[in-house]
């Protein structure tokens, strides 16, 4: 596929074929390189076929191979003409990232942190299938997922403050339980508070550098702070609402005669009913991903007060943000001067809202909204800020990580006759995990130099480098 | 697209011979996992993919297949009906937490399909799961006839 060159950062996907829109890219040339070896690209182009799209179908430069939509795509979509699709979100529904900053230094912790990843691994379920200590009647589960985080918190597993410190206050209001599935409900029952398996994780890490001083400062970050990332999502009950309605829309798509380009873009018209069904459930899977990483927020605070013997009040595990990198939202943007009201699919993106932004909480309106970006547990990870660029140019989205390289499979064959679990210690990284092949397939190798991909965001303006974090210890599921 | 060269095989019991028969294969890919599945026929084709995803998830030889069930499952075109066949399977799995032995096509029509599995429920101390399939994909599959049988291209997110 051609790509014109716009700048360093960005590259535009002509419109061609039955592209209602062009395709835009951000991505260096070296990163543009490991695209074009995959599909990604032909995908890009795929999604801007669909009815509604606006403006662009947006690529990060994070972007690897999915099913349907590229991982590290957005999307937006008429909320009045367009579609809305399962597979614009990807399965698991509201997989994303939440940090908390402490009080405390890494020369402090270092000591005692083989004890404290032991504590945290016992009190964390993780690996595939894993189940948790919450187990949900059938009302409690439908609360749930009306309430996200609220019914976490309301149930004392965290504090206010997290609330309003997390994407759409850890709620999105337009959650309706009976649009989610018996047999969806039925994986969810014992699964919140879980970490589950593959590329989620629990990392402690510390801040490394500061970038930004002042929004460091706002934010609360230091160097040599130890730091907790959360990566975790909507566990099976999330797999199952998209699979559920990849089905039924699969049939729509059929019955309504919507050709398409891969049978995994499967849609709705956002104003049918099957269409406001899907997101009405993928509302309450979002919200089970937000209460789930709040419970794991509160097992990690009470774990650290347990291994260091210390007063909340000087743990001060305060959060920093909570995040999604698969949702789709019911947004407001600017298209041509005017505001329009949109369906944005974020495919392994990050919203990135700027400065002043009305979905902001109080502390970060002057800063605008803080972005999580995880790289792979042998690298860094990187707190970033929205920017009005953002709003501007990408929906106000960013990147969400380092994306794949390796298939897992590939992850795996490369891996053979080491031992990642030793090499990360050599570099002071302790490291513990459930599944027999996780770490081998979540290898550093696996994925693209994270610092890549955050010079391009930034370097493009959709959002600013904050600081790093540098891992110390990982529970990988 | 480059095949890679594991081959899984179970032999198969013919009147006269015994002999091993390609039932899939692994094709690589950035993909999570991607399958290529062969069968002599249409129900064939339908029970090696059912093989083929339990044989990548677990040792089949130490199931013993102790619960039946009638499955009836229905699709738009011979693609759709294998989607919904694997989904339906892989509920079992990650829904349920049965693992499936065996299944069998008793009757296989545009498009639809019934089948009799026999399974057992996940026990952590029998049973080792050696690969982890969360949810089969649209995404480029194909269900067609090849040769002198049928072959399907599946990719699954794991």
């Amino acid at each position: 596929m051609e790509l014109r060159k716009i700048d360093d950062f960005r590259w535009e996907l002509p419109q061609s074929g039955n592209m209602r829109v062009p395709g835009m890219v951000y991505a260096s040339h070296k990163l543009l390189k490991g695209m074009e070896q995959d599909e990604a690209l032909k995908q890009v182009a795929n999604v801007a076929t669909l009815p509604g799209i606006v403006k662009a179908s947006l690529a990060m430069p994070d972007m690897h191979w999915g099913y349907g939509f590229p991982i590290g795509g957005v999307a937006a979509f008429d909320w009045e003409t367009g579609v809305i699709s399962p597979g614009g979100v990807g399965y698991d529904i509201n997989c994303g990232v939440r940090l908390a900053a402490t009080q405390l230094t890494a020369s402090e912790i270092r000591p005692r942190l083989e004890d404290l990843i032991n504590a945290l691994y016992q009190s964390i379920p993780s690996g595939v299938g894993s189940t948790g200590q919450v187990k949900l009647s059938p009302s409690d589960e439908k609360s749930v997922l009306r309430h996200g985080s609220q019914w976490a918190v309301s149930r004392g597993f965290g504090e206010d403050a997290d609330l309003a410190r997390t994407e759409d206050n850890g709620c999105m209001t337009e959650a309706e339980a009976e649009a989610v599935s018996p047999r969806a409900l039925e994986r969810g029952r014992n699964q919140l508070g879980t970490l589950g398996s593959g590329n989620h994780f629990l990392e402690v890490g510390r801040v490394d550098e500061i970038y930004d001083p002042r929004i460091a400062e706002a934010f609360g970050l230091f160097v040599g702070q130890v730091t907790v990332l959360l990566h975790s999502g909507s566990r099976g009950l999330g797999y199952q609402v998209c699979d559920d309605f990849l089905a039924s829309m699969a049939r729509e798509v059929q019955k309504l005669g919507i050709q398409l380009p891969d049978r995994q873009l499967a849609c709705a018209m956002i104003q049918s009913e099957l269409g406001r069904k899907y997101f009405r459930a993928m509302a309450c899977a979002a919200n089970y991903a937000w209460a789930n990483r709040q419970i794991l927020l509160h097992h990690t605070r009470q774990a650290f007060l347990r291994v260091f013997e210390i007063s909340p009040r000087d743990l001060a595990m305060n959060q920093i943000y909570d995040v999604c990198h698969n949702v789709a939202k019911k947004e407001i943007h600017r298209i041509d001067g005017k505001p329009r009201t949109l369906c944005v699919h974020r495919k392994g993106a990050t919203r990135a809202f700027a400065p002043g932004h009305e979905s902001l909480c109080v502390e970060y309106q002057k800063t605008g909204q803080p972005v999580l970006v995880p790289g792979d547990m042998g690298t860094a990870s990187y707190v970033m800020v929205g920017t009005q660029k953002a709003m501007d140019e990408t929906f106000g989205s960013t990147c969400h990580g380092a994306g794949r390289v390796l298939s897992r499979k590939a992850a795996k064959k490369q891996s053979r006759g080491r031992s990642i679990n030793r090499e990360l210690e050599d570099q002071g990284i302790l490291v513990r995990w459930t599944g027999r092949s996780t770490l081998a397939e979540e290898m550093p190798d696996a994925y693209k130099d994270i610092s890549e991909v955050i010079e391009v965001v930034h370097g493009a303006g959709i959002s600013s480098k904050v600081a790093r974090l540098r891992p110390m210890a990982v529970i990988k599921g | 697209m480059a095949a890679s060269g594991a081959v899984f095989q179970e032999s198969v019991k013919t009147p006269f011979i015994h002999m091993p028969r390609k039932r899939y294969e692994l094709i690589d890919h950035t993909a999570d996992l991607g399958l290529r599945i062969f069968g002599r026929d249409l129900p064939d084709l339908f029970e090696a993919a059912a093989f083929a995803v339990f044989d990548r998830i677990t040792d089949i030889g130490a199931l013993r297949g102790m619960e039946r069930r009638v499955l009836e499952i229905s699709g738009a075109d011979w693609p759709d009906l294998m989607v919904n066949w694997l989904r339906e399977l892989l509920y079992l799995w990650n829904g349920e937490r049965r693992l499936i032995k065996q299944a069998r096509i008793l009757t296989i029509q545009e498009y639809h399909l019934s089948a009799e599995i026999r399974y057992d429920p996940f026990d952590p101390d029998l049973h080792r799961i050696e690969e982890e399939i969360k949810a089969v994909t649209y995404h480029q599959i194909a269900v067609e006839p090849a040769g002198s049988g049928w072959e399907a291209r599946i990719i699954f997110d794991v």
